[in-house]
């Protein structure tokens, strides 16, 4: 369980982080380290060089404006948590990182570490995909932008490309009023859940659900948006005939696999569930 | 590399490769074995150390990491002899059995408790979910904890008792 050998680095400036990453065919960057370092006890990531990210103090903060909330990379799982504006901000993101991890990772973890690393049971990348959240990432060829549906591609798999560094994640804005619910099952808190929703829908003159999201995480092998299951939603009353028809077109619209932790059929219905129990605090609110 | 760092109010400097965890670092090099190492990629949480007033997981922050950073490991909450309040209260609650979690057990809940001497029971039981003690003493470690609050300048209420009981 000892780390393979590897370069360090600890540039001070974005672009000087680019071309450390650049210089090497397996380079790395580490933020918080909170997935990486298991990965490297593992040795299922053996790079030879680590480009420490932690002196880039621009990737920092967490933005908020008419256009939405900017949570920067290098954002940590408890700056979030304490950062009483996201409770009217996006109080969806507030409540599914109040699930990620335990303590002590809850102070190293970040939002980009997450995000780059795309474990499929993980909220952040589950969060960015039923949001649709803009990914910025800065490499050799320039800035872009990744969309959340474009950026996760399969289990710790994404667009980043080896020189690229995520910047920011951008949530677009949440407007007041809107109905929202997260719901996640794991066996201990702070676990990987074994299933988890996200759903938020807005609602026209006449009550009627509009614009409805609706996310899935721990189900597949990578973060999934289920339209089938918003289809169903859009121009509803948000009832519990409706809740049923959407638990079971969310158990109808994932394909899981058996693992160690459970089987198939059993995520399969659990998701459903979880689907289920987030439109029901949805509308209650 | 060299990284300089300070360990329990004391300056060290130390030549280590990039691959050294703060865990082995501490332990190997600095010899503060008080730091226990259990399941080596970030589950069990007997390693955790207080790096710059957070609860930190040792194993998984490279030493080289730690350049600047103030570090607190369990050797660094008692002075010599005498043991703290809440290491005291582990011991009047039986809060150990093999002793193997305690340091992380110890490190943990006292940044929890410097940080909100009124958490209650149920936040004591989230904050310790990310260390295992495999002899399952969760029970008297609990109480270990609510116990030592008093020290760390809890406002006391008649009614945590009860309620804590639960």
């Amino acid at each position: 369980m000892k780390l393979p050998p590897f370069d360090y680095a600890c540039p001070t400036t974005l672009p000087e982080a680019i071309e450390l990453l650049a210089s090497h065919d397996d380079a790395k960057a580490i933020a918080g380290g909170q997935s990486l370092v298991p990965m490297l006890a593992f040795r299922l990531a053996q790079p030879s060089l680590l480009v420490d990210l932690r002196k880039l103090a621009d990737l920092r903060g967490i933005r908020i404006s008419d256009a939405g909330v900017t949570l920067g990379a290098m954002v940590r799982w408890r700056d979030i948590e304490e950062d009483e504006r996201l409770e009217t901000a996006h109080p969806l993101l507030k409540a599914a990182i109040s699930h990620v991890a335990h303590y002590q990772i809850r102070n190293r973890g970040t939002v980009g570490g997450s995000i780059a690393h795309a474990d499929p049971a993980a909220e952040m990348p589950g969060i960015a995909m039923t949001c649709d959240a803009e990914i910025a990432v800065v490499g050799k060829s320039g800035a872009h932008v990744i969309q959340a549906a474009d950026f996760f591609q399969g289990a710790l798999t994404t667009a980043l490309t080896t020189d690229e560094i995520i910047v920011e994640v951008r949530l677009p804005a949440w407007p007041a009023g809107r109905r929202w619910g997260f719901q996640e099952f794991a066996r201990r808190r702070g676990d990987f859940a074994m299933a988890a929703a996200a759903v938020f829908y807005d609602q026209d003159e006449r009550g009627k659900a509009r614009n409805a999201h609706v996310g899935v995480i721990g189900v597949g092998d990578r973060p999934l948006r289920l339209t089938a299951v918003e289809d169903l939603l859009n121009g509803e009353s948000i009832d519990e005939a409706t809740i049923a028809k959407a638990d079971a077109a969310t158990s109808a619209a994932v394909e899981p696999q058996d693992d160690i932790h459970a089987s198939a059929a059993y995520r399969r219905s659990l998701v459903g569930t979880m689907v289920e129990r987030a439109l029901t605090s949805a509308a209650a609110a | 590399m060299s990284v300089q760092f300070e360990v329990n109010g004391k300056n060290v400097e130390v030549e280590v490769e990039p691959r050294l965890t703060l865990a082995d670092c501490l332990r190997h090099h600095l010899r503060l074995t008080g730091t226990h190492v259990g399941c080596e990629h970030g589950v069990c949480g007997a390693c955790t150390v207080i790096v710059d007033g957070a609860a930190v997981r040792s194993c998984l922050m490279l030493a080289v990491q730690a350049e600047g950073a103030e570090i607190v490991t369990v050797e660094g909450l008692s002075n010599d002899d005498d043991l703290t309040p809440l290491q005291k209260s582990f011991r009047k609650h039986h809060a150990l059995q093999c002793g193997f979690c305690t340091p992380g057990m110890i490190t943990t809940a006292h940044v929890l408790l410097s940080e909100e001497p009124d958490c209650d029971a149920a936040r004591v039981r989230e904050v310790l979910s990310g260390n295992l003690c495999r002899c399952t003493g969760y029970i008297s470690i609990v109480e270990a904890v609510l116990d030592a609050r008093s020290a760390y300048g809890h406002k006391d209420d008649a009614g945590d008792r009860a309620r804590e009981r639960r």
